[in-house]
């Protein structure tokens, strides 16, 4: 949100330089979302949209409760609204508040080509830096939960910032001071993890035996977690990828391609400069001018 | 509420039945999350759609709407078969072993006294049989095959799971299953919370709905204990508070009963409410109704009331019909009986049934008052929006005043919430604009109504001129003024007549409605609010959440009706010599001298548990009733009558399909469709992203929830082409809606008696004002005709057609 | 213009022009995309007026190079046809980097690497331009998917790195072999340098004389 906060940077996109390290003992935090309690009810939208101030179109009616469609510039978080019928052929309504993982490796960050536009605090939210952001959307790519959204008035990228306002102040998200049933919870990692097991405890004795929590490793953890009743089919929460992981095309893309890039460039530039002072210039003789001139002469002779 | 918010968590099984918690009550809600956290409670929810309740339930049934009697009798048969009910409570705290007179029947459809020509009972054989003293007979055996529970399982016994399932379309199995989940609360320490709301108040027999329910949790032994009782889950804010104030047509403050036509005189009126017990050595708590409604005429009228002009009762006005409700207000309206029209925070182009209807009827009047923090839709009828409103309006001469008001935040007051509990609120905001307060606007219609009254005489000006108006700015009474005024004061020192001191000096603010008397010395403009306002200051701004048994109930926090008491019949909450049933749970016990507890006991707070005093002390054999007797329009027990649009004959009695005392005028009854034009079965409710017709004048909810749809199962889309997101147009024999399709696996056919049954569900919310899209609004759809006790209309079971089409012209 | 005796035009102005426009917007898509290619090169958006801009007008330019191009590959597809004569020169591509004239063999108008410059150009042109689009936040960044465009950048930068290197192979090669950026600057070259580098071309000249556009310049300048 503000320089005021860099000295909390523990990830910087597009930089080289090691991030300041001296004040990195925060402690991790959390935001858990326990979909066994959530009525999706979308007070965590509205509050979000409060906080925030964002107010995106009034939309359509477009063959289910999600509303807006789809995440945006100004819809930071979303309830996706998933009808599954289970085994035993009853249905079930899963219902899960979409929105920014906070990736403990954030494969936005990793995206990012602007210095500073996107950085994680000690605490562990991602956070966009507006005025550093260039609009390119490689965050879009970058991330493994289709989360970014770049604006068409403002070309900057969007997603939910963790409230990391009020967090820095000391205060809950927004969404989590707006849940009605407590579904949404917010403290230190570890507590969030303690929280979710007593859930999952809890969901296993009502018969959802394969209840467990969502912080993918693949990404080293995120800092929004769920606790899911079918934590073995993550994807039936509306997408919820089941091995979310940073694609290996962007891995390349900001991986070794890029020094190998700089340097092949490099080197093509200096074989040129090294040929130059061993090879030198390849000039033209005045033997050379000479018998051009006599090919021309005579090839004007014999046409005339 | 019988019970509190806070006390849901107490309960071991939650049943939503005839509403929607999760989505019409989340803030409330969370204590159902709480139950099932804390407490392991199973949250089991019957409705024809898979609700965003369900969506977090352990057990979900469907259930075709207007249906909820076959499967609450079928829950009845089911725990009087299996013998899983709480004996001891039934026993000594219900009805069940009193003898109902010889004269009662039950036979095709009818209870005994029925006249067809008029529709109604004469219930004169709805009572008990009485002793040479007047008491109820009882048998404590129940060997007699009239007392009430034998009557109760003869009456039930049609309601086999077969039968349940085939008038219901629930699934036998799923039904049972409910049923085992209920009976599981009959243990003495265990309860059960019925959860409920219009779902079941909507319906011709709406009331029944919910005494059915009563019934269950009297079985159940689950009244008076924590984390039981039957709550009402009010929608609107404030609609607690209206009905407590009485602004019902047939109701006056406190539900004292508005006099009708044949009650001439005051001792004429009173005859009929100073219930006698029915049990030797009974309390009977309106034996104390002439004190509430002297006091409230005192109140009223002040010095103008006086014993010689018998309280000035003839001022009062006098029904006679049973109640002016708003069906009948619009039929008069259609027949020019009804002229000008004054709708104070009431948009009834929306929010009632039949548009067309509404819309011709307000465009009969001479005058309409609309007062209202919003622009309705019905201020503006008269305006042509296109196909969501066709209004001519060069043929409508309705002269229509938009008076603004302001909103709840923008000014003093309380609001009581579901729980009775009265919370005072602060402005917290200046209004916008030309925005003036409810008081100020009503203050000054009633002062110039005066003056002409004053000037011009008129029919009957005395009631007018004799209104008792002292106030400090008498053209804007202060909130605070008001809520003093309707605690009540003394008028006069009240001397205690054993000891001849005086024990309350006059002009003082009373403590409690035990205090009021019926000799002119009180005053209370409602006597169940009495001790919200007392010297100690204003009861109802306390904010102390201390709740010291961690159960759910802060007695410091805000203030309840009646006497700050949380948990109403809480008496019942201990066994018949006063220890609590549930130990772990306790609400009131006796500890020897006295009834002790966490709450204030609903009984005399020193009567012995050996002077066996029933615990429902408001009726007049004390005791919770199975067997009603004159109390409902249609029966002393419930009976399964389809709603007045059905897709299938009663199957128990064809002849008596629906209702039959339900009131319909004739040309509502021309538009009822048939099953043949109509073959779907509609509902009408609410989603979380709105408040009535509100909201979507409000960005943010606009934008969560921003057109007009229906909800159509995958089967019947498919059967109708309908694609999901597409347009389609629901019929009735009233009217159309377009709107767009929801095609989800939520809504599933349900097989009624043989026969495949589809639900449609159409969401209220949009209007032809606000930001959200424009749309028509369910009640396009919605038949005329309300529930036979209360003409709450029937929004939730009626008949459509539903075709695939385009969208409407802009 | 002032030209020396017999100097033979060997690029036309319309080939000129053609030609700098395609240079000037290669080098602003070079420092442009390597600005958002590389972190320690970001400054170079600077020179764009920031990072927005630079987002903004990156592909903007490589509209207007591709359409360049394409004019460029119209003038000069035909003369880069390739033939034997391109084989025996990449045969002695050794003799050709230590300037050893005498071992290289005569080519026509153009020699092999010139005929790889264009040839590599013509087939990347089109697939930085077409996986560019992909990544055209603005307008296309919903008309595909995301595993699309992230493909889609991976062939861009390195459809990118392989132009650039190209180009420092040519930019180079122009100064190397002296009097080349003249050809493209000035539009001619002397009766020598062709003779030297391009010997086939001029003895085909002195040949045909006026024609095909590649005119001899004789004592009057060409007006």
């Amino acid at each position: 949100m503000s320089e005021l906060q860099s000295q909390d940077y523990v990830r910087i996109s597009a930089t080289t330089m090691t991030p300041p390290m001296a004040r990195s003992h925060e402690d991790q935090v959390a935001k858990l979302i326990d979909v066994s309690r959530c009525i999706g009810c979308k007070a965590c939208q509205s509050a979000c949209m409060e906080w925030n101030d964002l107010r995106p179109e009034i939309g359509h009616f477009e063959g289910s409760y999600e509303n807006p469609a789809d995440l945006g510039p100004s819809v930071w978080t979303l309830m996706k609204f998933a009808e599954h019928e289970n085994e035993q052929g009853n249905l079930e309504w899963l219902i899960r508040k979409d929105g920014c993982m906070h990736c403990e490796d954030p494969g936005c960050l990793k995206a990012c080509p602007a210095p500073g536009a996107i950085v994680q605090y000690a605490n562990g939210i991602v956070d966009f830096i507006s005025d550093k952001c260039i609009g390119c959307g490689y965050c879009v790519k970058g991330c493994p939960f289709n989360i970014p959204r770049i604006s068409k008035q403002d070309h900057k990228s969007y997603k939910c910032t963790l409230c990391s306002d009020r967090v820095s102040v000391g205060l809950e998200p927004a969404c989590v001071k707006a849940c009605p049933t407590g579904a949404i919870m917010f403290g230190a990692k570890t507590d969030m993890q303690q929280q979710a097991q007593l859930r999952i405890v809890e969901l296993k004795t009502r018969g959802f035996e394969n209840a467990g929590l969502y912080d993918p490793q693949e990404v080293g953890g995120t800092h929004v977690m769920y606790v899911l009743h079918h934590a073995d089919k993550p994807s039936l929460y509306s997408g919820l990828p089941d091995k979310p992981r940073i694609s290996a095309t962007v891995d390349l893309w900001k991986g070794f391609i890029k020094p190998l890039g700089l340097a092949g460039i490099a080197l093509a530039a200096l074989a040129g400069f090294f040929h130059w002072i061993s090879a030198g210039p390849n000039e033209v003789t005045e033997e050379d001018e000479a018998e051009g001139e006599r090919v021309l002469r005579e090839g004007e002779e014999k046409l005339s | 509420m019988t019970n509190t918010w806070q006390d849901i968590k107490n309960a071991n099984v939650v049943v939503v039945m005839g509403g929607n918690a999760a989505e019409a009550h989340p803030c409330g809600f969370k204590w159902v999350i709480e139950a099932k956290i804390e407490n392991g409670a199973k949250l089991v929810v019957v409705d024809p759609r898979f609700t965003r309740t369900a969506s977090v339930a352990d057990y979900y049934a469907p259930i075709r709407p207007g249906t909820d009697i076959a499967f609450l009798n079928g829950v009845i048969h089911y725990l009087l078969e299996k013998d899983a009910i709480q004996h001891e409570y039934v026993r000594a705290y219900t009805n069940a072993s009193l003898i109902v007179k010889d004269g009662f029947g039950f036979q095709d459809g009818l209870f005994s006294g029925y006249n067809e020509e008029k529709h109604s009972y004469d219930k004169s054989s709805w009572d008990y049989e009485l002793d040479k003293d007047g008491y109820a007979q009882s048998d404590d055996s129940w060997q007699h095959p009239r007392c009430v529970i034998n009557l109760l399982r003869q009456h039930v016994s049609r309601y086999t799971p077969e039968m349940v399932s085939r008038i219901c379309g629930t699934p036998q199995d799923k039904f049972l299953h409910v049923c085992e989940l209920f009976a599981s609360t009959a243990a003495p320490d265990k309860a059960m919370t019925s959860l409920f709301a219009l779902g079941w108040t909507q319906h011709s027999v709406g009331a029944q709905n919910i005494r059915n329910m009563a019934m269950v949790q009297l079985l159940l032994g689950n009244i008076g204990v924590a984390g039981g009782g039957m709550n009402a889950l009010r929608g609107h804010s404030n609609i607690q508070g209206l009905t407590d104030v009485g602004l019902l047509s047939n109701q006056m403050p406190g539900y004292l009963t508005l006099p009708n036509d044949r009650e001439t005189s005051f001792d004429e009126y009173m005859k009929t409410k100073l219930y006698k017990p029915l049990r030797a050595g009974q309390t009977s708590y309106w034996q104390n109704y002439r004190k509430f409604v002297v006091s409230l005429q005192k109140a009223l009228f002040a010095d103008a009331a006086t014993k010689d002009n018998d309280w000035a009762y003839d001022w009062l006005p006098k029904l006679d019909v049973p109640l002016y409700d708003i069906i009948r207000a619009f039929e008069m309206m259609n027949n020019g009986q009804m002229n000008g029209y004054i709708c104070q925070g009431f948009n009834p182009l929306q929010a009632f049934p039949d548009r067309g209807k509404i819309r011709r009827g307000l465009g009969k009047l001479k005058f309409l008052v609309t007062m209202d923090p919003l622009d309705t839709e019905t201020s503006r009828f008269w305006q042509d929006f296109g196909p969501q409103n066709p209004a001519k309006s060069a043929e409508i001469q309705t002269e229509v005043f938009q008076l603004p008001t302001t909103c709840f935040a923008e000014e003093n007051g309380s609001l009581v919430n579901s729980a009775r509990w009265l919370q005072w609120h602060w402005k917290a905001a200046d209004a916008p604009g030309e925005a003036k307060s409810d008081i100020w606007i009503m203050t000054g219609i009633f002062q110039r109504l005066r003056e002409l009254y004053r000037k011009e005489g008129g029919a009957f000006p005395d009631p007018v001129l004799g209104m008792s108006w002292k106030y400090t700015d008498p053209r804007e009474p202060d909130p605070e003024e008001l809520a003093k005024e309707m605690n009540g004061r003394a008028l006069t020192d009240l001397i205690d007549p054993a000891t001849n001191a005086v024990v309350t000096k006059a002009g003082t603010l009373l403590d409690g409605f035990a205090q009021l008397r019926d000799d002119g010395s009180t005053a209370s403009g409602c006597w169940i609010f009495s001790g919200c306002f007392t010297e100690k200051g204003n009861q109802m701004a306390r904010r102390d959440a201390s709740d010291p048994r961690e159960q759910g109930i802060a007695p410091n926090w805000a203030w309840a009706w009646p006497a700050n008491r949380r948990i109403l019949y809480n008496r019942a909450s201990a066994d018949p010599d006063g220890k609590p049933w549930n130990p772990a749970k306790p609400v009131i016990s006796w500890n020897g001298s006295k009834w002790v507890g966490i709450d204030v006991p609903d009984y005399g707070p020193t009567v012995k548990p050996s002077d066996g005093v029933g615990p429902f002390i408001m009726n007049a054999e004390g005791m919770g009733r199975l067997f009603a007797r004159d109390l409902m329009a249609e029966g002393p027990f419930p009976e399964h009558y389809e709603p007045l649009e059905s897709p299938v004959e009663n199957v128990l009695h064809p002849k008596v399909s629906s209702n039959p005392v339900a009131r319909v005028f004739a040309d509502d009854r021309a538009s009822f469709g048939s099953p043949k034009q109509f073959p779907y079965v509609a509902t009408t409710y609410r989603l979380t992203e709105h408040f009535h017709y509100w909201t979507k004048h409000a960005l943010i909810n606009a934008i969560l929830q921003p057109e007009e749809f229906i909800e159509i199962g995958e089967v019947l889309a498919k059967e109708k082409g309908i694609e999901q997101g597409g347009w389609v147009k629901v019929s009735s024999k009233r009217g159309e809606v377009i709107c767009k399709a929801y095609v989800t696996k939520r809504i599933k056919p349900m097989t009624v008696d043989g026969k495949p049954t589809h639900v449609i569900g159409v969401p209220i919310h949009w209007g032809f004002t606000g930001q959200a899209r424009k749309g028509y609004g369910a009640n396009t759809l919605t038949p005329s005709v309300g529930d036979a006790n209360t003409q709450t209309p029937e929004f939730k079971a009626f008949l459509v057609n539903v075709e695939r089409t385009t969208a409407p012209a802009a | 213009m002032s030209r020396p005796k017999n100097a033979i035009v060997r690029y036309t102005l319309a080939n000129r022009v053609n030609h700098w426009i395609t240079a000037i917007c290669f080098v602003l898509l070079v420092l442009s995309g390597l600005s958002m290619f590389h972190p320690m090169l970001f400054f170079l958006s600077g020179l764009f007026g920031g990072g927005q801009w630079t987002r903004a007008v990156h592909p903007w330019i490589g509209v207007v190079l591709l359409v360049s191009y394409l004019g460029l590959i119209v003038q000069f597809w035909r003369e880069n046809l390739l033939n034997r004569d391109d084989a025996a020169w990449m045969k002695s591509i050794d003799a050709v980097i230590v300037n050893d004239e005498e071992h290289t063999p005569p080519v026509g108008r153009n020699n092999a690497g010139q005929k790889l410059v264009f040839w590599s150009m013509t087939l990347l042109i089109p697939v930085l331009f077409f996986s560019g689009l992909t990544l055209w936040e603005v307008y296309f960044g919903s008309a595909t998917s995301i595993p699309v465009q992230r493909a889609a950048a991976l062939i861009h930068s390195l459809a990118a790195l392989a132009a650039i290197i190209i180009w420092i192979v040519h930019v180079y090669a122009a100064i190397w072999v002296r009097h080349s950026v003249r050809a493209m600057t000035q539009g001619y070259v002397t009766p020598g340098w062709a003779w030297r580098h391009h010997r086939k071309w001029l003895l085909e000249l002195a040949q045909h004389g006026k024609q095909d556009g590649a005119i001899v310049s004789t004592r009057k300048p060409r007006t």
